[in-house]
């Protein structure tokens, strides 16, 4: 059996709890670079991650792409969407195709 | 294209023809194997665009409600409110082959049944606008699994896509043009010596024949 994880500044993922996902509020990318390893290593299959926080870590994330568990998600928070998780997506096409052709 | 460094003899020959081969239809299989993983490539990940631009969109709305909340309760009862989770939720992963490549399937259970238990508090003391939040949070929650579920697809499929293109390209531009001219190379060899063979035959019977009837040419 395998968790479900939120990781991101308390204001944008207590909602989260409520729904039986785990929660893990940080705001300092160091920390969060922490939990998300230690998170991967143990039974957590999908790990949401604050975009604001995302983008601050963007090595740590890649190195999950290329690993079947666990899947890293960045989510927008309260500060509104910043882009990042599309431009993941774009990254992906343009491993696959050579361009992103899908603009 | 270098010509391999190996002896121009029969034996050699036979074996670089059936590398040759192989090579041919080892190129004609990944070449079918990356088209097909790249047909479903893109059509999964039109659906995650797709999907992420509906996400995103639901969780702003959510936040809104949760802000709306935060503004109209103070942070003590919020937290109150908050703190004990009453629904659990597990994953149980299925994988799916597509292509060689194991695709995971998410399959949420959560620890009660009733729809109901993801409001974790009393509704005398908080505000109606926690409901909607944790409401639409819930309404969300379907597609925010969906959307890991596909992403992760797309990056795996992505990375084998990329090996499986650089697997066709070795073998169109270097392994098989290579094992071509190694393979002219050794015929034009062999041809080469028959022939020497041949007018060194021609020159010996010469040199016999004068020598036993003193000919002149």
């Amino acid at each position: 059996m395998y968790k479900v994880a939120v990781i991101g500044d308390a204001d944008s993922i207590y909602g989260f709890a409520s729904l039986g996902l785990q929660i893990f509020p940080c705001v300092d990318p160091h920390e969060a670079a922490n939990t998300l390893r230690h998170l991967a290593q143990e039974d957590y299959a999908v790990i949401y991650i604050t975009e604001a926080l995302a983008s601050q870590i963007p090595q740590q994330i890649e190195r999950y792409h290329s690993q079947p568990i666990p899947a890293v998600v960045p989510i927008p928070g309260v500060k509104g969407n910043t882009g990042i998780g599309m431009a993941v997506v774009s990254k992906t096409v343009e491993q696959a195709v050579g361009s992103d052709i899908l603009k | 294209m270098a010509v391999l460094n190996v002896n121009p003899t029969r034996m050699e020959l036979t074996n670089l023809k059936r590398k040759l081969v192989t090579a041919r239809r080892g190129h004609k299989l990944l070449k079918d194997k990356r088209d097909e993983l790249m047909r479903r490539f893109m059509e999964l990940v039109r659906e995650n665009k797709a999907l992420r631009v509906k996400v995103e969109a639901d969780i702003h709305a959510a936040n809104t409600h949760m802000a709306v909340a935060r503004s109209v309760m103070d942070e003590a009862a919020l937290d109150v409110a908050l703190m004990m989770p009453t629904q659990e939720m597990s994953l149980e992963i299925t994988q799916k082959n597509v292509m060689s490549v194991l695709i995971p399937q998410y399959d949420a259970k959560f620890k009660t049944a009733d729809a109901n238990d993801i409001y974790s508090y009393g509704f005398a003391f908080t505000s109606a606008d926690l409901d909607e939040a944790v409401g639409s949070l819930s309404d969300i929650l379907p597609d925010l699994l969906r959307l890991a579920e596909l992403e992760k697809s797309c990056q795996l499929m992505a990375a084998e896509i990329e090996k499986t293109r650089r697997r066709v390209n070795a073998l169109e531009h270097v392994m098989i043009p290579q094992y071509e001219e190694t393979i002219k190379y050794i015929t034009m060899k062999l041809d080469e010596n028959e022939r020497s063979t041949t007018t060194r035959l021609m020159k010996v019977k010469d040199m016999m024949l004068e020598q036993a009837h003193h000919y002149e040419q």
